[in-house]
């Protein structure tokens, strides 16, 4: 597959075509043949991509009926429970895009399934980035777009969420709302700014609507390409393997086999997402019924991508701080600041910073276009671990009343457990995963040097039962060795007890202890006595008991 | 003889047999009244038989809880003044007699010597303790006779931030919870707002009418009943399904056809 002998007729007809009248051959030759490597984590990224294709085009379909105003109307559609209820003209419409156009409920579903593969998709994809390392340079640039990417995502996943002004979503207006205005001097401008006046106005549906529907997705679109173009220039990272390097890439040309792929894929993902919207029913607003503020539900949640905000609100004690002691003077409501601005701003700063944080901490400022595999960093995989584990814990933690309410446990009890959980979770995630890597690398270590088990089981002279090693498959020992020690500093001191320039003062002495952490090779792959036969394996027998007890 | 006809001829004999007659009657109503006190009011409505009936399959069964003259013990409120419709709300769920203590009186099924009649009985009977909210009548919960839409609006004014949108439940603080709407007959529905069962505020006949409550009642079951136009309705809680399904479902769906699409065919060796 991976080699190309002549030019199939396939490509050589379009090509000739367009080369004859853009004279563009050498350009299309040059990137349909561009090499994309085999390794199905590199195709999360495409879900997120065809998703947002799906986005693009469902919602084009939604903005032929759907009439961002907030004026009242009389309902009088066909979904009889809301008959003659008084409602806005955006709800009515989406009620009117649900029940009296064709296809219409169907498109609804399709949006707001692709929009949660759509943000699941970018998320599974980023942590594969992270965890493989392929962030580093001179991949950063792209790290940082795809943080944007994320961010943009939450942004216009919120304001599409907000525009059918049902009920449900209108809580999670509120909460905006109420998160806006909490803002220490700017807040009441702000929310002024937003609602067109006091909430909820007569405006934010349309204002909402506009950045929904243009600016958001504008600015999508053009990072996405960003992104594409950077990718297509920079190429994959490839898995560390046979035959590849740092300079090269193996895998299938573009055209036609890995478009192939990737056109199948296009057509798995709107088979899933169309197959979803079929089956299963996503925000059904007639159920929510319009918003008004005085009404709220039980079970409000938001979509997924914005449930760990929703989880830190409900962790926060009800802390606020009075100026001078008086509400009079202003009154800074912990209580809302903290939860929504401190999780987001760990964990988007964090993603943002850390490619950077790592080459501080490293000192490689090497390019890479091999992947690590998780294991052979283990503090990187502890960390992003650890983070997940934070996430999933406030993430969890947004659907407490679900939880005490469907396994019978007192919701006061989930929200004690949760403020416990946040911090000592991922503490707890950091050590388990640091033991699970070296206990991983440990066992890497003993495939390449005393080979796998074979399953044969041989009795030697003095009556004792070995079983006999083999020796890895090729694909599987270069993989395995494609591993190299984390990069460190150099940090030791030199024989009069100076560290080096750099480590002196009090952030160089941390930044040495760190990289001495960070980096270092913790478990060699080759344990000293190198490649051994199954012979003398064999031979080794009881007096070897202390490396075998590594595999057996 | 004489000097009896002759009383009886005195002028004031009329007044005598007047005074003694009326001693008479007093004494028969007192006596009454000592053997049950309220009972007139049940007489007169026909029910004597109910009230005692139910005192006594209510000393049966509820009065180690609820105290000899349901006035209430440690373990249990008393039930004076909370009406036939308390009753009926408890008794037609499941929820009394009580079980095991706990945060709350679960719905369950009734046991096995609860019906209707036993039902009515000991309702008769802690209606004669001292009045409170009655049964309401077929008509009076009767859906089809509701205004939807308005029961709507008053139901996400009322009720959900409890109940939730569709009546799914939800939870409240230490162990309570808001109950399912699903299985709460129209009857059950009506008597659960007029008595307002543990946690449950109640909504008397000022706050909300009863022809109010019959169309909150019309909305309930409209939407119960109501066939899910988009497909399966993952329990109708809204984001934290559609979100473990977009997982669950989407992503893994996915990322398996990721790992067949680029697996490689395998050599043979
Ligand atoms: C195991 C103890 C127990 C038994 C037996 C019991 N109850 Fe109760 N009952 C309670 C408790 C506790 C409450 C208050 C909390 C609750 O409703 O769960 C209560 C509440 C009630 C209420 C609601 C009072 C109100 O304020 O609305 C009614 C009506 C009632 N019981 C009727 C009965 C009847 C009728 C029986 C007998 C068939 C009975 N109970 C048996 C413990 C009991
Ligand atoms: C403060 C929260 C709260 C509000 C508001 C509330 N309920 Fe309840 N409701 C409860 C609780 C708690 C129970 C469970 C009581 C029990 O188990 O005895 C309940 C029980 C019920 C039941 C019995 C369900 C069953 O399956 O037996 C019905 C019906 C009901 N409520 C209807 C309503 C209606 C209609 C409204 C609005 C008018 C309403 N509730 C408002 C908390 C509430
Ligand atoms: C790019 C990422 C996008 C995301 C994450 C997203 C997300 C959402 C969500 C969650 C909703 C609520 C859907 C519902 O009613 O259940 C929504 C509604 C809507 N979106 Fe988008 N959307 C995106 C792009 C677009 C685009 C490009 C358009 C138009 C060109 C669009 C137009 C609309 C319209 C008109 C609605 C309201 C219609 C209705 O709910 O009935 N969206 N969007």
């Amino acid at each position: 597959m991976s080699e190309l002998k002549a030019t199939p007729k396939a490509i050589a007809g379009p090509s000739n075509f367009l080369d004859e009248r853009l004279g563009g051959a050498n350009f299309l030759k040059r990137n349909l043949r561009k090499i994309f490597p085999d390794h199905w984590s590199f195709l999360l990224g495409e879900i997120a991509l065809y998703s947002f294709v799906i986005l693009l085009l469902t919602g084009t379909f939604l903005t032929l009926w759907f009439k961002p105003s907030m004026m009242e109307v009389a309902y009088d559609g066909s979904y009889a429970p809301l008959k003659g209820v008084m409602m806005s003209e955006a709800y009515a419409s989406s009620l009117e895009i649900s029940f009296d156009v064709r296809g219409g409920l169907l498109m609804r579903q399709m949006h707001h399934w692709a929009a949660l593969l759509f943000v699941a998709g970018m998320t599974v994809h980023m942590l594969r980035v992270f965890f493989t390392g392929a962030y580093r340079k001179p991949r950063e640039i792209n790290w940082i777009i795809g943080v944007l990417l994320l961010t943009l995502a939450l942004a216009e996943g919120l304001t599409g969420y907000s525009l059918p002004d049902d009920l449900l979503s209108g809580a999670g207006l509120r909460i905006t709302e109420g998160v806006a205005i909490s803002l220490p001097l700017v807040g009441t401008y702000i929310t002024f700014f937003l609602f067109g006046g006091e909430y909820p106005g007569e405006d934010v549906i349309s204002r909402f609507y506009s950045l929904h529907i243009l600016l958001i997705p504008g600015i999508l679109l053009a990072l996405v390409t960003a992104h594409m173009v950077l990718m297509w220039v920079q190429k994959h990272t490839q898995m560390p393997g046979k035959g590849r390097t740092n300079q090269n890439v193996v895998g299938a040309p573009f055209y036609p086999a890995f478009m192939a792929k990737a056109g199948a894929y296009f057509l798995f993902t709107l088979g899933v997402i169309s197959g979803l919207a079929t089956f299963t029913q996503i925000n059904p607003i007639w159920l929510f019924g319009p918003y008004t503020p005085a009404d709220i539900s039980a079970g409000s949640q938001p979509d997924w991508y914005m449930g760990f905000l929703e989880g830190s609100l409900r962790l926060m004690p009800p802390w606020e701080i009075n100026l001078f002691g008086t509400a009079n003077a202003g009154t800074l409501p912990l209580s809302v600041i903290i939860p929504a601005l401190v999780p987001m701003g760990i964990i988007m700063t964090g993603l943002a910073l850390y490619p950077f944080l790592e080459r501080w901490v490293t000192g490689d400022n090497r390019e890479h276009h091999i992947a690590d595999r998780p294991r052979n960093n283990p503090h990187r995989t502890s960390i992003g671990i650890a983070a997940m584990t934070f996430y999933g814990v406030l993430w969890l933690l947004g659907a407490n009343d679900e939880i005490a309410a469907n396994f019978h446990v007192s919701l006061n009890h989930t929200t004690y457990a949760g403020r416990v959980l946040v911090f000592v979770g991922p503490a707890l995630a950091y050590l388990i995963t640091y033991r699970i890597c070296l206990g991983l690398q440990r066992s890497d270590q003993a495939i390449v040097s005393h080979g796998v088990e074979s399953g044969v089981i041989k009795r030697l002279p003095h009556g004792e039962f070995i079983e006999v090693h083999t020796p890895p498959s090729e694909d599987i020992e270069a993989h395995m060795r494609g591993k190299e020690p984390v990069p460190m500093l150099p940090v030791d001191e030199d024989s009069s007890g100076i560290p080096p320039k750099g480590m002196r003062g009090p952030l160089g002495k941390l930044r040495g202890r760190m990289s001495r952490a960070y980096g270092g090779e913790k478990i060699p792959l080759d344990d000293g006595h190198g490649h051994e036969h199954e012979d003398e394996h064999a031979a080794i027998g009881s007096g070897g008991s202390d490396d075998r007890s590594i595999t057996h | 003889m004489t000097r009896i006809t002759a009383w009886r001829r005195h002028p004031l004999a009329r007044y005598a047999v007047l005074i003694l007659a009326l001693a008479l009657v007093g004494m028969v109503y007192a006596a009454f009244v000592q053997a049950g006190k309220p009972a007139d009011a049940a007489l007169a409505a026909g029910k004597v038989d109910d009230v005692a009936e139910g005192r006594s399959l209510f000393e049966k069964h509820c009065m180690s809880c609820h105290g000899t003259n349901a006035q209430g013990t440690t373990t249990a409120p008393t039930l004076i003044g909370v009406g036939a419709a308390a009753v009926d709300f408890q008794m037609s769920t499941g929820r009394m007699p009580a079980a095991a203590p706990g945060p709350q009186a679960p719905r369950k099924p009734p046991a096995p010597w609860v019906n209707e009649t036993t039902t009515r009985q000991i309702a008769a009977y802690v209606q004669s303790l001292g009045g409170g909210p009655q049964v309401p009548g077929a008509e009076q919960v009767d859906p089809k006779l509701g205004d939807a839409g308005k029961g709507g609006e008053l139901f996400r004014a009322n009720c959900i931030q409890c109940h939730n949108w569709v009546g799914a439940g939800g939870a409240l603080t230490q162990g309570k919870y808001a109950p399912n709407l699903n299985e709460a007959t129209p009857t059950q529905i009506y008597e659960a707002m007029v008595t307002g069962p543990q946690a449950m505020p109640v909504f008397n006949d000022t706050t909300i009418t009863p022809e109010e409550k019959r169309s909150m009642i019309a909305y309930i079951t409209q939407v119960r009943e109501q066939r899910d136009p988009g497909g399966f309705a993952l329990g109708r809680i809204g984001p934290v399904t559609e979100g473990l399904v977009a997982f669950v479902v989407g992503i893994a769906a996915l990322a398996l056809a990721a790992i067949w699409i680029t697996a490689k065919k395998r050599q043979k060796s």
